[in-house]
């Protein structure tokens, strides 16, 4: 089969997997199923996409749809606040960054044209998600879930109260901090061009 | 027996200030890491005047504890301290946080508070702590001078102490882990200061050791995480279990990493076992005592010690003093409820195996800084070992612990002194005569030596005696493989100290100058360096046993500071040892003496080995010095004939029984060659089985698709393509590639979740 | 809509990640699966304290995902970069000294 079609047979798949998800939740479970749906296809394809596109920038392009559809999920989950900072830190921060390194880094010009979904990692993907999901299966039936949803009523103040009460996540809250702080400081450590090191200096014993 | 309930008679202000013990030095890294280069004197003064703070409060804080204790009459316990800050104090408040709080789980009593500790031991630890840390930031400032990465080193070593101070006053056993491993990395930076300063000479050696030193580290600490784990998940598993079959009274328990509920659900295991300890427990115990292993540089992971002279001179008075080795024997002290008289019985062998060990290898090494490096270890075998004998051995050996970090402390900073002087020579036989030309550091050096001896009135006495009276009462009480160890290799281990030490003195000070360069240039070293080791040399002298206040009492035989802060019978509230640790124990005293395993107290005070401990280490440091003096000071017996007669067996010891090699020839080229001959076999052997497999079964699908065509021949073609499939997987084992180490990790989790599901 | 139909697409998108670490040979695509576990981890977060009675608990974890995540990208790009400089390449079979 050429590139082409299989591009062509790949996008057409998806669509369809994308357009029958969204009519079954909009059957099933009215508004909310058409948005599951719609979002759960903007993550799964994404990340499809991501896994299948040959360029760099594409994936990730195809990435922001992922985290687009996980913001998605917590909006419908009632969680305001973390929609806000997935798309603000993934989209904003992470994809720049990815982008970045794509910028700054040559692509390899002799990787295949599309990539080679090798028996062996088709049975680890389908390997972890039937037995994953058979675990979940078996889990959730075990953990008790509540009957009824109230809804949420989480708000972003209430994240900030429990940020800095000193009887809830103050701790974990500044300890995340520090290790932002190290983690950029040692990013631009790492990455810093290191030409002066090895220029002697005076008055070494 | 102290109540549990009524353990807090800190206020809310003193505990600010203890919590303010580790802070100081942590915002002094901080500091030091972003803005030290820019500071006046590359921010030095920051750091000493911070730990300076620090050692007032810890020495303040040591008094403020030392004046709730008393002391005990005719044997029997005085009031002990124990302050624990996640109990309501005397002003009825608590001074904790919740790790990892959630709201649903504090519910479920799932939370993990997190608060400070401060008891006796920890009051001794901190205080030793902040003096010696203060005192090795005074040196540094005269003997890192002029170098490289000046601010870096303050700013290491001071978070280095941060760990250390972090470490003893946690709690729990999980922040006390975080806090051992924040160590680890640190003294993975400081051995290798000088591996990131591109015109050292020694760049390749130090890269080495700071590699080796956290690689072997590496293996005690994944030890102690089992252990760890194991007491986390199995004492509430066994515990409710109890309380199911009524052997406990009260509610179940669910698990907890707290110092005090680890102490006490364990004894009451133990006590509704009728006083035997489940073989989990003793695996457990043995599996954090294998953290004390590679922290505290025990056998066989006692190698990256030696190398870790690799390190600035400061460094190593840090680690082989107050911090890195401390912690190790801390733990001891703290898991000590936890440990079964089998597990006790492997730690006194293993502790007295190495004291002897390491000081053979001490009296053949020619470094300054190198026998001082196995006189480290051979201390802390003397420790463990002393540990492994019971209660009475517990308390001298952490005695040791703390005496032990005043004169080696000094002894290595009088070490960098030498080296300083000397223009950074280490070689001992190139040394010679420096009496005169450094008087100071002589002195110094002379006191601690004395102290490391065990010679009477010196700091190191009373711990050393205490330390063979224990193993000696250890072995009447009960005998085992590890008593007898102890009792045998002990004494003779203190001896070769002894010998190895004045052998160091007599070298390095007295004769005639052996090189002439070197010579020339000795002198003493600047004020800030000998302030730090006059004031070490009289804690080495002092530390243990203030005798000038008892005369009467020279010997110390009514006990010490130390023993009126640590007790064995109150330092742990709510554990009574003689039901439960000291009972396996004391099992051989019921049978020879007659008398129940309650009198143990009794016993201990009645039979005294503690005379029969004094005649020998008297003896022993006076054979020690006499040996030392005929051959290195009076040149009566020659050295060098001495190795002659000592032959083969010289070359071992010298040779330092060859473990570096054994472990290169066993631990690491096995691991290669374990990989290789993986490969080999993956390459070979499995891909021939799984690719004939595969033809079998393909021959099989044919065979039956002849008898069955339109059933099973589909199936058995797939088998048969799968197995292939597999086969070409297996084939790309061992590639050194992520990408493939991680399909295989998953397909791992794969088979254990599916084991999971399955069973 | 359950609890299961969110645990569903957790699930598929933590299989896809991993299928994206293993499968390409460019190690910024490595990066790119280890973010889409993380956000599939996230998803599960999020579900389970919704439909757990609501609280705040579960949003604190993704908090800290995110945050774990940032940090996490950061370094790994300085890495990526050092990566390219040693070897000339970003392909992660090249950075096999591992082997050694």
């Amino acid at each position: 089969m050429s590139e082409l079609n299989r591009q062509r047979l790949f996008y057409t798949v998806l669509a369809f997997l994308a357009f029958g998800s969204a009519g079954k939740g909009l059957l099933e479970a009215g508004v909310e199923g058409l948005m599951f749906s719609i979002f759960a296809s903007l993550t799964l394809g994404g990340a499809a996409v991501c896994i299948w596109e040959r360029s760099v920038v594409r994936s990730a392009f195809a990435l922001m749809a992922t985290f687009l559809g996980v913001a998605g999920f917590f909006l419908i989950l009632g969680s305001d606040f973390l929609a806000m900072a997935q798309v603000l830190i993934y989209v904003g921060g992470v994809l720049a960054l990815l982008l970045f390194g794509v910028m700054l880094t040559k692509p390899d010009l002799n990787e295949r044209s599309l990539p080679r979904i090798g028996a062996a990692t088709a049975l680890i993907g389908g390997g972890i998600a039937f037995l994953v999901s058979q675990m979940v299966g078996v889990g959730v039936k075990t953990w008790a879930m509540a009957e009824t949803l109230e809804e949420p009523t989480t708000k972003a103040h209430d994240i900030g109260i429990a940020f800095l009460d000193p009887k809830q996540y103050v701790v974990a809250f500044e300890l995340a901090a520090f290790l932002l702080t190290v983690a950029l400081v040692a990013a631009v450590y790492i990455a810093r061009r290191r030409t002066e090191d090895f220029t002697p200096e005076e008055g070494q014993v | 027996m102290p109540d549990p309930e009524s353990l807090n008679p800190l206020t809310i202000a003193q505990w600010k200030w203890l919590l303010a013990v580790p802070l100081i030095p942590l915002a002094g890294y901080v500091i030091q890491i972003f803005f030290g280069k820019h500071l006046p004197r590359k921010g030095d003064w920051l750091m000493t005047g911070g730990m300076f703070v620090v050692m007032c409060i810890t020495v303040t804080m040591f008094f403020v504890a030392y004046g709730h204790t008393s002391v005990g009459v005719d044997g029997h316990a005085g009031s002990a301290f124990f302050a624990e800050s996640v109990r309501p104090g005397p002003e009825g408040q608590t001074f904790s946080w919740d790790w990892l709080y959630m709201s649903r789980a504090k519910d479920a009593g799932l939370s993990l508070p997190t608060g400070l500790m401060y008891d006796g031991l920890g009051a001794a630890m901190l205080a030793v702590v902040g003096i010696v840390s203060f005192f090795v930031h005074l040196f540094s400032i005269g003997y890192m001078q002029g170098d490289r990465r000046y601010h870096i080193f303050f700013a290491n070593i001071s978070l280095f102490t941060f760990a250390m101070l972090g470490l003893v006053l946690s709690d729990n056993l999980l922040f006390l882990f975080i806090f051992w491993e924040l160590m680890g990395l640190m003294s993975y930076l400081l051995i290798g200061h000088f591996a990131q300063d591109p015109t050292s000479h020694r760049i390749k050696q130090a890269a080495a050791a700071c590699k080796k030193a956290f690689m072997t580290t590496r293996v005690g600490d994944t030890c102690l995480l089992f252990g760890m784990a194991m007491l986390y998940f199995l004492i509430p598993e066994q515990y409710n279990e109890y309380v199911a079959q009524g052997l406990i009274e009260g509610d179940t328990i669910a698990g907890s990493f707290r110092f005090t509920d680890l102490w006490s659900n364990a004894s009451a295991i133990v006590e509704a076992n009728h006083g035997d300890y489940p073989l989990w427990l003793t695996v457990a115990g043995l599996f954090v005592f294998g953290g004390t292993v590679g922290k505290s540089a025990q056998v066989p992971l006692h190698i990256w010690l030696p190398d870790a002279m690799e390190g600035p001179t400061p460094v190593s008075a840090m680690i082989h003093a107050a911090t890195m080795v401390a912690a190790g024997v801390f733990l001891l002290g703290r898991t000590f409820p936890l440990m079964s008289p089998e597990a006790l019985a492997v730690i006194a062998a293993v502790g007295a195996v190495t004291a002897l060990f390491a000081a053979t290898i001490g009296c053949t090494v020619y470094d300054i800084k190198g026998v001082l490096a196995y006189s480290t270890i051979s201390q802390l075998g003397f420790m463990v070992a002393s540990i492994g004998c019971g209660a009475l051995g517990l308390v001298a050996g952490l005695f040791h612990m703390v005496t032990h970090a005043f004169f080696k402390a000094c002894l290595f900073l009088s070490a960098g002194s030498v080296i300083h002087g000397c223009h950074h020579e280490q070689d001992m036989r190139k040394m010679g005569g420096l009496r005169k030309k450094m008087p100071i550091t002589f002195a110094c050096m002379l006191i601690c030596t004395l102290a490391i001896a065990g010679m009477p009135l010196f700091s190191g006495f009373y711990s050393k005696d205490r330390i063979i009276a224990a193993a000696f009462g250890g072995m009447s009480l009960k005998f085992n493989g590890g008593n007898f160890a102890a009792s045998v290799f002990l004494p003779v281990a203190a001896c070769l100290t002894t010998f190895y030490m004045f052998r160091l003195i007599f070298m390095t000070f007295f004769g005639a100058p052996r090189d002439h360069h070197v010579d020339e240039h000795a002198h003493e070293s600047p004020k800030n360096m000998t302030i730090s080791l006059m004031s070490l040399a009289a804690l080495g002298m002092l530390g243990g046993y203030v005798w000038f206040l008892h005369p009467l009492d020279l010997m110390g035989n009514h006990g010490t500071w130390f023993t009126r802060m640590v007790d064995w019978r109150t330092m742990y509230p709510g554990v009574d040892l003689t039901e439960t640790n000291l009972k396996g124990m004391v099992g051989g005293l019921a049978h020879r003496h007659g008398t129940a395993a309650d009198d143990l107290e009794h016993f201990y005070h009645g039979f005294n080995p503690h005379y029969t401990a004094l005649i020998v280490s008297i003896g022993v440091l006076l054979i020690g010095v006499f040996v030392a003096a005929q051959m290195y000071l009076r040149r009566k017996w020659n050295p060098a004939k001495v190795t002659e007669t000592l032959g083969e067996a010289y070359v071992w010891v010298e040779n330092k029984y060859y473990v570096d090699e054994v472990v290169d020839a066993s631990v690491i080229k096995g691991s290669k060659a374990l990989a290789n001959g993986q490969r080999w076999f993956d390459e070979n052997v499995v891909d021939g089985v799984v690719l004939s497999v595969g033809r079998i079964g393909k021959g099989l699908g044919f065979l039956c698709a002849w008898i069955d065509k339109h059933i099973v021949d589909g199936i058995v073609n797939l088998v048969g393509n799968l197995t292939q499939a597999f086969g070409s997987a297996v084939r790309l084992f061992q590639t050194g590639r992520i990408q493939q180490y991680v399909s295989f990790a998953v397909a791992g989790g794969i088979l254990v979740a599916a084991f999971h599901l399955l069973s | 809509m359950g609890i299961e139909a969110y645990l569903f697409v957790s699930v598929a998108l933590f299989a896809l990640g991993i299928i994206c670490i293993v499968s390409r040979r460019n190690i910024l695509y490595v990066l790119m699966g280890i973010e889409m576990i993380l956000n599939a981890s996230s998803i599960n977060f999020a579900a389970f304290n919704r439909f757990n009675g609501g609280g705040i608990d579960g949003q604190m974890f993704v908090i800290f995902i995110i945050i774990l995540a940032a940090a996490e990208a950061a370094v790994a790009l300085a890495i990526v970069l050092n990566v390219f400089h040693l070897f000339h390449s970003v392909k992660p079979s090249e950075a096999d000294l591992l082997r050694e």
